[in-house]
């Protein structure tokens, strides 16, 4: 290639005024055909309209040119169409090269135009010299293994394993435990329609179940992942028997696990001091014990206490699980129907709350106001409260169970981290004392059973999951998608996607929602049969390789490997071209396709060059 | 016409219906993206940073618009209305009315130059909060995708009287059609994704936060572009009465929400954390501003948002009040006057500027697009979930499916998650055609 001889042709944009407006654009393309090996320029009112292009391709063929230059807006809307242009007129779309004479000169130099049209002629100056030195590349197509995988089988990992087989392809649940459904397998009911949990579980197994794509592996983990998009070879260990298999793309779904608050609130000092999960075992195995006053204690270990972060959905369990109590009490103790009495309960807190009553119109403090005196209406009282920070009853139907809590006189006491409840067992007694904010005074209650809602963390083996995956945990120890915006479902790294609690807390129909989020992700590669990265990769000289690793440390996209020599090794359909190997080589030993050093170096030359004429 | 098998009619070209038609297109899907604006982008292409991380809005939306509009399997129909859909799942007959827009969007290059030259001058601009104006051909916005200009029929005097013409003499493109007409196209498409977003609350509606009678108290969709350097005050804060910069400022939460007797019982969900981010940046403009935000709860519960308001109270010194808060009157140097309550007592205090938390509505058109899909709403007037639990993204119309806000108050994260999600059912839809056809 380096002695065919360069024939650059140029094309200058005025994009209307935008560029024209404040550069010379006659001026810059006149400069311009006296640069070496320049042997057309020309300007456009605007290259990206028809008569542009047309004029972009007749010139390739009439000028035999075989480098393209396109000074004009920006390539990151624009560079596509000109290469596709190129390759069009049957030149490799990697002999095309972008000059950004708008957003990064006429748009930033609008009152200064001499210095603009100079600024603009070292711009293609530069450009030039970097597209003397391009070379054509080609694009590999890598085949796709026509599979994935699903690591985890709680209401996510299944929801994301049912869209993937309903798109047409093979799934493997890999749920270690030995039965389906995961964090859900806790809970007694879920909070919107108050349905039962296990009822809801067994219509998404049933579902799992029933669908011949579907394979799921109980008692299984995936113990190794090697490869890239499109292509993993993996292992799965059963109880200890190893199987490989092939995947395409693989789901992350493993889920979460109660944080247990340690030397908090009193937590095991009394079988009566439990956390939300525990209560909610409580009430699924109907093994509630006798109440009359039952408090929820908010944001245990979570929001600073130890954890950084609020855990989302502890309020709306609260929430759920007092209603409960308020209108279900009977029910939940099984005792409907067996003519078992409970009996009513006289209110113990003290002192008494006769003057207590709500400030201001609806309730100046709008939240987490402690509503009005009073147990459940009908039958039986029993005194609830939820001592609470904030109350994150988030969106449409968490505040308007919010409000019908408050209707059926659940109280909920704010309390600051300056100020939190003190909980002690005084022989076998629970206390709490606590400061009402609104009173402005100390009081105290009795409860029988205290509910401490406790965050939900990060599994045990997360770490272990992201270092055979390489995929990044957060500060927070959950798995952090790509971008927390814009890719709330993927990694970095292609072909590997992440739903559910896993990915930090999240609520049912979030976490299906997410879980049919990634199979939509995750099916793209499959859906395509192929995966066809940029040719701008990087490359391992293995004569020049030390193979000190350095490399393998810094690829954000797990593309490099030690091969049988002990050399690095690049996987070109997961490089990215990011350059984080080339600038890490020690020893030099790898170049970027397109950004070698000779390329940006030739181009740091000419922007030192003065412009002349 | 593409044949129904193949294709997927998406409403809405905000970030969920963006994200749909994406995956989809990437699966080699033809998308039918239907957006009543004259661009895509939907209300995040509006904001100014996004939390919390503070990453440039349009800067991380504007390339995924690009990609849509420039998507081989997308068509993206500007402009365009749904008027009828007929048939039913994996075959839907679905007709769209696209409005005359004036202008070419094949010729049109976006150069501007024919919005420099137009006589008629001084119309509100509305994407701009009518903070600005516009003349009668503008472009949607800087970043608008199409990057195409519009005439305003209503305002154009060639369009009204005959007369003008200036655009069309200026335009070197010939790309100004005076005679351009609306056109009733017909997709068959096997499936079809809605997310038609939400509005933001009008709280002139409410006479509490003096909205509209106190000229220093914004809305916080007024705030993002006054903020914003693309925006009419090209980023500086200032006030409406005398464009004089704020050193106290005052945030309201829960503006028509949480209350019942707006109507809108039920809470925003992003609220707390846009006015977190909006004191955030108050700071980075103004060395020294003050600001105060009045909350019921502060829900700050998603990845990062305890943490960020935490940073807000110890770096940013921004100080939160628990209380409700309204807006009674102001002072004779323009400060309204916002009254609230601190341990049981109400307290009074005047600040430069008040910025209204503003709640995020269904879209007024829901009543009447539920109607043409034969959807059914909830009570709320949000797209109904066929079951939130189960199948959070199924309407109650097979075939149909809801991404975003348009099915209940969310963020950008599980809007775009949403978007997705809903593209994974319309594939599965196309499948079962393909299956069982």
């Amino acid at each position: 290639m380096s002695d065919e001889e360069k024939r650059i042709g140029v094309f200058i944009c005025h994009c209307g005024s935008n560029i024209a407006g404040f550069i010379d654009v006659p001026a810059v393309t006149e400069y311009v055909k006296t640069l070496p090996d320049v042997v057309f320029a020309t300007r456009n009112l605007y290259t990206c309209a028809d008569d542009g292009l047309t004029s972009i391709k007749e010139s390739i063929k009439e000028h035999k040119l075989n480098r393209v230059v396109v000074a004009a807006c920006t390539p990151r809307t624009h560079a596509p169409l000109f290469q596709g242009t190129c390759q069009e007129a049957g030149l490799n779309k990697y002999l095309f090269t972008f000059v950004n004479i708008r957003d990064q000169c006429s748009w930033v130099h609008m009152k200064e135009k001499e210095k603009a049209t100079e600024k603009a002629k070292d711009l293609l100056r530069m450009g030039v010299a970097r597209a003397r030195l391009l070379q054509a590349q080609d694009e590999v197509k890598v085949g796709v293994t026509s599979a994935a995988v699903v690591i985890g089988g709680g209401v996510a990992g299944m929801s994301a394993a049912l869209s993937i087989a309903d798109q047409g392809f093979p799934v493997r649940l890999v749920e270690k435990e030995s039965e389906l459904g995961g964090f859900v397998r806790n809970l007694s009911s879920v909070y919107q329609e108050r349905e039962d949990a296990g009822a809801l579980l067994k219509t998404i197994i049933d579902r799992v179940r029933s669908n011949p794509n579907i394979e799921v592996l109980l008692n299984s983990e995936v113990i190794s992942a090697d490869g890239f998009v499109g292509n993993y070879d993996i292992i799965i260990d059963t109880k200890g028997q190893e199987r490989n298999d092939k995947v395409g793309v693989i789901v992350l779904a493993t889920g979460t696990r109660e944080y247990i608050p340690k030397g908090l609130y009193g937590y095991g000092q009394s079988p009566n001091i439990v956390t939300l999960t525990e209560f909610e075992k409580l009430v699924k195995e109907r093994k509630l014990p006798k109440l009359s006053s039952v408090a929820f204690i908010q944001c245990v270990g979570s929001r600073g206490q130890d954890k950084s972060y609020c855990s989302r959905i502890c309020c709306n369990v609260s929430l759920k699980n007092a209603m409960n109590l308020a209108e279900n009490y009977k029910n939940m103790r099984g005792l409907e129907g067996t003519g078992a009495v409970v009996e009513a309960a006289a209110p113990k807190e003290t002192p008494s709350e006769g003057g207590e009553r709500r400030h201001g119109r609806r309730g100046r403090r709008g939240g987490a106001e402690e509503s009005e005196e009073g147990g459940a209406s009908e039958g039986p009282k029993l005194e609830i409260v939820i001592f609470n920070r904030d109350i994150m009853a988030y969106g449409v139907d968490h505040e308007l169970m919010y409000n019908k809590a408050r209707e059926k006189k659940v109280r909920l006491v704010r309390y600051t981290p300056k100020n939190i409840p003190k909980v002690s067992v005084d022989s076998g007694k629970l206390v709490i004392d606590y400061w009402h904010d609104t009173l402005q005074m100390q009081r105290r209650m009795t409860p029988d059973l205290i509910v401490l809602a406790t965050p939900v963390t990060s599994q045990a083996d997360a770490k272990e999951i992201s270092m055979m995956l390489k995929v990044p945990l957060g500060q927070d120890g959950f798995f952090l998608e790509a971008h927390v915006k814009l890719r709330p479902v993927d990694f970095a790294t292609d072909g590997i996607y992440v739903c559910g609690t896993c990915k930090g807390p999240a609520d049912i129909p979030e976490a299906v929602s997410q879980g049919i989020a990634a199979a939509s992700r995750a099916s793209i590669p499959l859906a395509r049969g192929f995966v066809q990265p940029e040719a701008l990769s990087a490359f391992v000289d293995s004569e020049v390789c030390s193979g000190c690793g350095n490399c393998i440390e810094v690829c954000p996209f797990t593309a490099i490997r030690k091969n049988e020599h002990g050399k690095a090794e690049v996987t070109i359909a997961a490089c990215k071209g990011c350059g984080n190997c080339g600038a890490t080589c020690p020893e030099n030993a790898i170049f970027m396709n397109n950004y070698s050093d000779e390329q940006l170096l030739a181009e740091a030359k000419a922007a030192l060059q003065e412009a002349k004429g | 016409m593409e044949k129904a098998e193949s294709s997927v009619l998406v409403i809405g070209g905000g970030v969920a219906g963006i994200q749909a038609s994406l995956d989809l297109a990437d699966k080699g899907v033809i998308v039918q993206l239907v957006e009543k604006e004259p661009s895509i982008g939907g209300k995040m292409a509006q904001l100014d940073k996004t939390f919390p991380t503070n990453d440039c809005s349009i800067c991380i939306l504007a390339p995924k618009m690009a990609d849509c509009y420039g998507h081989p399997n997308i068509n993206v129909w500007t402009m365009s209305e749904v008027i009828g859909l007929e048939g039913s799942k994996g075959n839907f007959k679905a007709k769209v009315l696209k409005k005359a827009r004036y202008v070419d969007e094949n010729k049109c290059t976006g150069c501007g130059e024919c919005l420099e030259k137009c006589p008629t001058k001084g119309l509100p601009n509305a994407w701009e909060q009518n903070l600005t104006t516009r003349r009668a051909i503008y472009m949607a916005f800087m970043q608008a995708v199409p990057r195409v200009a519009i005439i305003d029929p209503e305002h154009c005097r060639f369009l009204l009287e005959g007369k003008c013409g200036v655009c069309k003499k200026v335009c070197k493109r010939e790309a100004i059609d005076y005679d351009m007409k609306d056109v009733e196209m017909e997709f068959n498409v096997a499936a079809v994704v809605v997310a038609t977003g939400f509005d933001v609350w009008d709280p002139t509606r409410s006479t509490e936060y003096g909205y509209g009678k106190y000229p220093n108290v914004f809305t916080a969709m007024e705030y993002e572009r006054i903020i914003n350097a693309a925006g009419p005050t090209h980023g500086h804060i200032q006030r409406r009465s005398d464009g004089q910069e704020p050193v106290t400022m005052a945030y309201i939460q829960c503006v028509g929400s949480r209350n019942p007797r707006t109507g809108h019982p039920y809470c925003c969900s992003v609220c707390c954390m846009h006015s977190t981010k909006e004191s955030m940046l108050a700071r980075e403009h103004i060395e020294g501003i003050k600001s105060t935000i009045f909350y019921k709860d502060m829900r700050a519960c998603a990845k990062g948002f305890n943490e960020y308001v935490e940073r807000n109270k110890r770096d940013y010194g921004v100080e939160y009040i628990n209380s409700d808060a309204t807006v009674q009157g102001q002072t004779e140097k323009g400060n309204p006057i916002v009254s609230f309550d601190v341990a049981g007592k109400s307290h009074q205090k005047e600040f430069d500027m008040v910025v209204l938390a503003a709640t995020l509505v269904p879209s007024k058109g829901n009543v009447e697009l539920a109607k043409k899909l034969g959807v059914e709403l909830d009570e709320f007037h949000f797209f109904k979930m066929q079951n939130r639990t189960l199948d959070p993204i199924n309407s109650s119309r097979p075939g149909v499916y809801l991404a975003g806000y348009c099915a209940g108050p969310m963020d950008i994260p599980e809007s775009v998650a949403m978007g997705s999600a809903a593209a994974a059912k319309a594939m599965e839809a196309l499948v079962q055609r393909k299956v069982f056809a």
